[in-house]
């Protein structure tokens, strides 16, 4: 093809992919990734924009399509384990958790008290280390470098935690079906409570560095607001639901691994600083969230200290579910994260579908988008605290 | 002989003691051809300045921000890691330099050469130390009109920057220069009315006569009680002139990628580079200068130009620090808020600041109240 062939050729693409005849000359396309340093991953957005004024995005997605739930169907229920990881992989555990919950509720397992209250530890500590990456990146999108770098200093602390309990930092394969796998070493106790008074006081470090900056008020408040009707018509979950000011967690909602025996709040937005549902609002409820889970986990492992049993049941080597189907969702850093398996009896699951928070949040970039300017979709995406790998799973 | 300044007659009498040891005399070299060989020199000198300084400069904004994020910083190439910017600077300069197809060659290759040079020219009139015996500033052109060049010049550096984002053929980088030259007309007005307020106290448009009138601790920023507010125009109008954070609008990395130098490469991103720690440094002198007494510290250096440049060196130093702690502290203002801040606070603001400073300044305010306080 000549090369006034391919530019025509782009051009049919471009509208075909835009769906739009009308092209406006003052207006222009523009491409925001895969490659662009603030779509968290390799979410590409297609932009029209009037000037700085963006009029209408376009969210593309599946560069990191790995076939997970294919995956799921093509492999023993516990050798798929490990592809959890891959997904949320600022969340590891919580996916583990997950998958391993909805295998335990489609073969009856029962779970021992004590695997139960280690689930629960190490869940809500990688609640912690998760939301830090969305503060520190949040923060990196607002052009403040800084708070991305004392978040890390802390999950550095978390990852060496993690690292002393299952040997991995970042796919920790640790949650698994029937329990976890082994058992928290000595002292590990203590690391961690020293780690929670450490970082709570960091945490008002923190809104002192961030949260509360002017410049950062102005650029998040008052922008990508979400009305909760929105957030009902687009399955909104976590965070962006309750940063609308919906009080709905999973948790304390439809309580799984006894979750009601713990005392935490379950933080909504306020509008405190704008609108209610703006992209500041959806922030502070993810810093919010962080204390709790500190909360919860000083609670588990005083439970801990009395749980009986050991850190696994007994899981039949050939592991052969009855035939049925099981779909459980649990409360991710990022909303609902649902698995729903479907057993024909055999080795492997029939079916393994994944209801993914970050890929159903996603959606509503299309509708916050336009009208912002620029600067302001940067924000925006950046409060959906997406995870591409488990966009594209 | 010519009208010359201190720099330039140095350059000179050093030309002619060279010559002498081979027994040649300077005069038999026409004098239009030795302004252009002394202008040469000099700006060859400043030039090598800018460039050591700008080393210096990485590697402290390195340090500082490598403490401030609690890690730390380069340390390992030389001492305290000083030489890793020499070690930067030789791996840019071996970089392919990337012309990107569909560019604007000519314009491409062009504009860091604009934004450099509009800077490194601003320096000219910058007085380094100065000279008590005489009353002249130690600079290149001693021309009465130094900050007015030196305003004016530093405008075309922006016409390098609208240059490279429009050539790169990227959408990016036209972003950025559109920003920028959004930008640039925001700040321009305050920074130059901040800076017309201790022009009218002083009485003359030259740096050197500023520093003259402040020696022995009379420095402009207490003459009045409009001067830190004056003082803090300057500072945000001349940071969102360096095109620093939390104005870096036309760069914004977490927005356009890179801005307006997306697509630059080599030795070419650096003078980009280069450019934004050279207007930092400018800045910070005219505020040393006219603000903060230039090379006077309360009179303490005596007569000595040495310690008049090393005391006037230190302030830039510390301003460039509060320029780094500044950076890796705010987050970045969006394109609006930065045009309305330079429109609808800083400009009226500045007005009112010449005013009142001009009011204060024809009632000799100081002078009486003063007065007043020492009457028995």
């Amino acid at each position: 093809m000549s090369e006034r062939e391919i530019r025509l050729q782009d051009d049919i693409d471009r509208d075909v992919l835009i769906g739009a005849g009308d092209i406006a000359t003052d207006e222009m396309y523009i491409n925001m990734g895969p490659q662009h340093p603030s779509t968290h991953g390799v979410l590409r957005v297609l932009l029209r924009t009037d000037g700085e004024i963006v009029t209408e995005a376009h969210p593309h997605i599946g560069y990191l399509h790995r076939c997970a739930e294919k995956i799921g169907e093509c492999l023993d229920y516990v050798k798929f384990q490990p592809y959890t990881d891959r997904m949320d992989y600022l969340a590891a555990m919580n996916n583990n958790l997950g998958y391993a919950m909805v295998v335990e509720s489609l073969a009856g397992l029962e779970i021992p008290e004590r695997a139960t209250l280690l689930r629960i530890i190490i869940v809500e500590l990688n609640r912690i280390a998760s939301h830090l990456i969305a503060f520190g990146t949040y923060g990196l999108d607002s052009g403040a470098m800084t708070p991305f770098f004392h978040a890390w200093r802390e999950r550095e602390e978390m990852l060496t935690l993690f690292e002393k309990i299952c040997g991995a930092r970042l796919t920790y394969n640790y949650v698994c079906i029937g329990g976890v796998v082994n058992d928290a070493p000595e002292g590990w106790k203590d690391k961690v409570l020293d780690f929670l008074d450490r970082f709570e006081k960091r945490w008002t470090e923190y809104n002192n560095l961030l949260s509360y900056n002017r410049i950062f008020i102005r650029r998040s408040a008052n922008i990508g607001v979400i009305t909760p009707e929105e957030c009902y018509d687009y399955g909104l979950t976590g965070p962006m639901l309750r940063g609308s000011g919906i009080s709905w967690d999973l948790r304390r909602d439809r309580p799984y691994l006894g979750y009601d025996r713990f005392d935490f709040d379950v933080p909504v937005g306020q509008g405190e600083m704008g609108t209610l549902g703006d992209c500041w609002d959806r922030y502070w409820v993810r810093m919010v969230e962080m204390k709790e889970s500190a909360k919860i986990v000083r609670q588990a492992f005083d439970l801990l200290e009395t749980a009986e049993g050991s850190h696994k049941a007994k899981v039949p080597k050939v592991f052969k579910p009855k035939v049925g189907e099981a779909y459980v969702g649990i409360e991710n850093p990022r909303g609902e994260l649902g698995f729903y398996v479907l057993s024909d009896g055999s080795k492997n699951a029939y079916r393994l579908r994944v209801r993914g928070p970050s890929f159903c949040n996603l959606s509503i970039l299309e509708k916050l988008l336009p009208g912002t300017m620029i600067a302001d979709a940067v924000m925006v995406i950046g409060s959906t605290d997406i995870v591409l790998g488990e966009v594209d799973r | 002989m010519f009208e010359q300044s201190t720099v330039i007659r140095a350059i000179h009498s050093t030309f002619e003691w060279l010559l002498g040891l081979v027994g040649v005399d300077i005069e038999i070299i026409p004098e239009s051809i030795r302004v252009v060989l002394y202008g040469l020199v000099a700006a060859g000198g400043l030039m090598s300045g800018i460039a050591l300084s700008v080393m210096l400069y990485v590697w402290m904004e390195r340090r500082i921000a490598g403490r401030i994020q609690a890690r730390c910083g380069p340390n390992r190439v030389g001492p305290f890691g000083l030489l890793q910017t020499l070690a930067d600077t030789f791996k840019l300069l071996r970089k392919e330099d990337i012309i990107p197809t569909g560019a604007n060659k000519f314009l491409f290759a062009f504009a860091p050469m604009i934004v450099l040079a509009g800077v490194v020219a601003a320096f000219a009139a910058v007085p380094f130390s100065y000279d008590t015996e005489t009353g002249e500033g130690i600079m290149v052109a001693d021309i009465d009109l130094g900050i007015f060049l030196i305003t004016s010049i530093i405008a075309t550096e922006v016409i390098g920057v609208i240059m490279a984002g429009w050539a790169s053929n990227n959408k990016w980088s036209l972003y950025g220069a559109m920003r920028e030259a959004a930008q640039v007309v925001s700040y321009e007005i305050p920074l130059g009315l901040s800076v017309l307020v201790p022009v009218m106290i002083v009485g003359s448009l030259s740096l050197a006569d500023a520093t003259a009138d402040q020696l022995g601790g009379n420095w402009l920023l207490w003459r009045s009680p409009f001067m830190p507010v004056v003082f803090f125009i300057f500072y945000v109008a001349g940071l969102a002139g360096c095109k620093r954070a939390p104005f870096d609008l036309p760069e914004a990395e977490s927005e356009l990628v890179a801005g307006f130098h997306t697509e630059y490469s080599g030795l070419r991103f650096s003078f980009f580079f280069m450019e934004e720690y050279a207007s930092m440094t400018l800045i910070s002198a005219i505020g040393a200068i006219f603000f903060f007494g230039g090379g006077d510290l309360f009179g303490l250096q005596g007569d000595s130009a040495i310690l008049m440049f090393l005391i006037l060196i230190v302030k830039i130093l510390i301003s460039i620090s509060v320029m780094i702690w500044i950076r890796w502290t705010l987050p970045r203002l969006r394109v609006d808020q930065v045009m309305t801040l330079g429109y609808k606070v800083l400009t009226p603001l500045a007005f009112f600041m010449l005013l009142g400073a001009t009011i204060w300044d024809l009632t000799d305010a100081n002078e009486r109240i003063l007065g007043f306080l020492r009457r028995p």
